[in-house]
């Protein structure tokens, strides 16, 4: 439940996600958006580079560094039904790609450095997370 | 260089997400869920991300180049067109119906549960028909 405790938690992750941002903008001079760098590691030719893997071999290892070093432990997964599990995957894997970015891309750097687009597209994908949540909760019983 | 960079940027990401709670989907789902029992924490996850870069952007995007490289690669599209608008209501769906965005799924895989594979798949699944789909659009 909500606390102060779990509130600077959460401020320190959020810190941490913005500081690995910032390092890979000021080294690499990129955006760290995960669906845009999953999409160019999936792809074939010039634009698939060795780092966007080594990127996501980080970002895999993550959390067990986090467990092993922060104190955090292996999360509560969701129990969804394997369909909902598909269409949920698929919706975010198509929506992010037409949609040029996700939580990371659009949410944390493209709010940082003022995009209009990103700003428009957070609003949209939050609004949207919430009506679906609320829907869900009423019909679903989620 | 910047291999060992990217490596060092996915594990400060993957452990933000796993210190913020963000890779426990219930937690995402509840705050979502401002009109049922919200849990405003994650307010705090983005809050913190976004003060973070959006000072040390400042300071960056002033310099003439990266260290480790001759240029930015910034998005340069500045247009709200449909598939913005589109591509983030679907996603928005599916983020609330599941409770992962992308970054998350996948640094959950690390705990090897079968559900977070299955979702992993059909993102990936939507992205490649994202591309046809795109790259259809393009031709007609």
């Amino acid at each position: 439940m909500f606390s102060v405790e779990s509130a600077l938690i959460a401020l320190g992750g959020g810190v941490l996600i913005g500081a690995a941002a910032s390092i890979f903008l000021l080294f690499n001079g990129r955006i760290m958006g995960v669906s845009g760098i999953l999409s160019q590691a999936l792809t074939l030719g010039p634009l698939n580079t060795r780092w966007t893997w080594l990127f996501l071999l980080g970002l895999v290892f993550g959390p067990v560094v986090s467990d092993a070093f922060l104190g955090t432990s292996q999360p509560v997964f969701a129990e969804r039904s394997l369909w909902l599990t598909i269409v949920a995957g698929f919706l975010v894997g198509f929506g992010t790609s037409i949609g040029s970015g996700c939580t990371s891309g659009h949410g944390v750097c493209g709010i940082s450095r003022l995009s209009n687009r990103s700003i428009v597209s957070v609003f949209v994908f939050m609004g949207t997370g919430m009506l679906t949540v609320f829907v869900m909760r009423q019909v679903g019983g989620l | 260089m910047r291999n060992l960079l990217a490596l060092l940027t996915g594990l400060i990401f993957g452990m933000g997400l796993s210190l913020s709670e963000m890779i426990n989907p219930d937690r995402v789902l509840g705050f979502l869920d401002i009109l049922g029992a919200w849990n405003p924490a994650l307010a705090f996850v983005l809050g913190g991300a976004v003060l973070t870069s959006m000072i040390c952007f400042h300071f960056i995007l002033k310099q003439p180049h990266p260290l480790l490289d001759k240029q930015f690669y910034m998005p340069t599209k500045t247009q709200i067109d449909r598939p913005l608008i589109v591509g983030a209501v679907l996603f928005g769906m599916g983020w609330g119906l599941y409770g992962y965005c992308p970054g998350p799924a996948l640094a959950a895989l690390v705990y090897l549960e079968p559900s977070t594979f299955i979702f992993v798949a059909a993102m990936i699944a939507g992205l490649f028909l994202a591309r046809l789909w795109t790259a259809r659009k393009n031709k007609s």
